[in-house]
């Protein structure tokens, strides 16, 4: 029996580029940094740069619908209700075409509601328990971005929550996948958000040292590849695909941005935080997805990397790439975006999801700024102006790499 | 405060947190039926009250005050009495 095809059919995102698609894929082709500077209330943090949502949440939604939401959860409202209108199956859920009990939502989070976890902990502090908001556990639990979605739209179908820190949004793209491939759902909104730049995972990350403190111009510090990386920059926003089986999707007369391949997740088992040096695990990875998916290395045209602009982990990604597609590897447009959206962390895969796709659909990868000087440990073909893809069936492969050794490849092809 | 005043001032309470327009919030409408307060809003109205009135409203008071009017007199009555 033939495998179920699974293809995307809608996207949206809300991040430090945009609050949507268009504005998002406008700002990444033209290579502009969505990182600035944070407002007085950063003053006294070891890092005073972030790369904040381009449009406020609660601007766009509902005042009481966004009253009830953490800002992770507004976020990826935000893009969720893009990618479903993108995708033209808010019409054909009006008009009853849609089966609710075939629709699931896998929708990640790398940290969950921290800002309402922590706003409710200074109220209790300053003003007494009472003050502890009814609403703070449905709203700061990781299962509330997902859970928000499929109220919202009506998802009753699986509703999951994959967690694996900063591979989390990739690691949702891959299991919403599974979801139609296993035949458990026609229909899923999978992505990934964050919105953790607060004092307290600021400076969490800075004492890990995993965050750059360069003071320069906000815009140059996030730097993947480049020999003065020196850490990331943290972002926050989200990312949302409408997957469908390619059936479902042709029934309708859908229009297809691009087939879901092949995935892969592995697991380290090397370190809590440092990535194996080796990337092995990354490696592995890659090669399952490419497994999976049944694709030839030679088929891959475009990598959008994790590669988040820390000293080990843009190396090891390397290594990766050249441990899976042999010789094959300098021929592959590598790229990362996160060169101008910093680090969404549990929302980073699914942006990044994202934009591998609309690479894929416009056939054009989009650059990695700030690469003045490449990492001579980085022996790969980084992009640092917008390059064409060639024309005839590629395949992208987008990579997520999280704390706890998580590693997810998912490989997205062509639709011509 | 008046009655009216206790009134209004708890209107725009329902409305800052459930988002019902005031001047539906009247002496006669019951929360739950008539003006769509879920029992978690109701309880981020009880709080917001009780800041509001300088009034305590114990949990298991709340599930007596099924309409406005209830927590209205409610409030007066516990004002009057401290």
């Amino acid at each position: 029996m033939s495998r179920t095809r699974v293809v995307v059919t809608g996207l949206g995102t809300t991040n430090p580029l945009g609050g949507d698609v268009a504005t998002t894929w406008e700002g990444m082709i033209a290579g502009r940094s969505g990182v600035r500077r944070l407002g007085d209330w950063a003053d006294g943090l070891p890092v005073r740069i972030g790369g904040t949502a381009a449009v406020d949440p609660t601007e766009v939604l509902d005042r009481i619908v966004a009253r009830r939401l953490d800002r992770s959860s507004q976020l990826a409202l935000v893009a969720a209700l893009e990618a479903w209108a993108d995708s033209g199956l808010d019409a054909a859920q009006e008009s009853g075409d849609l089966d609710g009990d075939r629709f699931g939502v896998a929708f990640a989070s790398g940290i969950g509601g921290v800002h309402t976890l922590l706003s409710n902990h200074d109220a209790m502090r300053d003003k007494g328990v009472r003050r502890v908001s009814p609403l703070a556990v449905p709203m700061l639990m990781a299962n509330a971005p997902a859970a928000t979605i499929s109220l919202r739209l009506g998802a009753r179908g699986p509703v999951n929550t994959p967690v694996s820190a900063c591979a989390s949004g990739n690691e949702a793209i891959s299991l919403a996948a599974d979801q139609i491939r296993l035949g458990r759902v026609d229909v899923a909104v999978a992505g990934g958000t964050e919105a953790a730049i607060h004092p307290l995972p600021i400076a969490a990350f800075a004492n890990m040292m995993a965050l750059s403190k360069n003071e320069g111009d906000p815009t140059t510090v996030s730097r993947p590849f480049d020999t003065g990386r020196d850490g990331f920059v943290l972002g926050e926003g989200a990312g949302a695909l409408v997957l469908e089986s390619l059936e479902h999707a042709q029934a309708r007369g859908a229009r297809i941005y691009a087939e879901i391949l092949g995935t892969g997740i592995t697991a380290d088992a090397h370190d809590i935080a440092q990535p194996d040096p080796a990337g092995r695990g990354g490696t592995r990875a890659i090669k399952r997805a490419l497994e999976d998916g049944d694709v030839s290395p030679t088929d891959i045209a475009h990598v959008n990397a994790h590669a988040t602009s820390t000293p080990q982990g843009d190396v090891a990604e390397s290594l990766m790439l050249h441990a899976t597609l042999g010789s094959h590897a300098n021929e592959v447009v590598v790229t990362s975006t996160k060169s101008m959206t910093g680090h969404l962390l549990g929302g980073a895969g699914a942006l990044e999801g994202v934009a591998t796709v609309l690479a894929l659909h416009h056939r054009v990868a989009p650059p990695t700024i700030n690469l003045d000087e490449q990492d001579p440990a980085v022996e790969l073909d980084v992009a640092t102006k917008p390059r064409d893809l060639p024309l005839g069936q590629i395949a992208a492969i987008n990579n997520s790499f999280g704390f706890g050794g998580a590693n997810v490849a998912v490989i997205f092809g062509s639709v011509d | 405060m008046s009655t009216e005043e206790i009134r209004s001032a708890l209107a725009d309470i329902v409305n800052e947190v459930a988002g019902i327009p005031a001047d539906s919030v009247q002496l006669d409408k019951s929360f739950s039926d008539d003006l769509d307060v879920d029992s978690l809003s109701m309880v981020e109205v009880v709080v917001e009250a009780e800041e509001k009135f300088g009034v305590t409203i114990p949990d298991e008071e709340v599930k007596n005050l099924k309409t406005v009017g209830d927590a209205v007199a409610y409030i007066e009555r516990n004002r009057s009495a401290a």
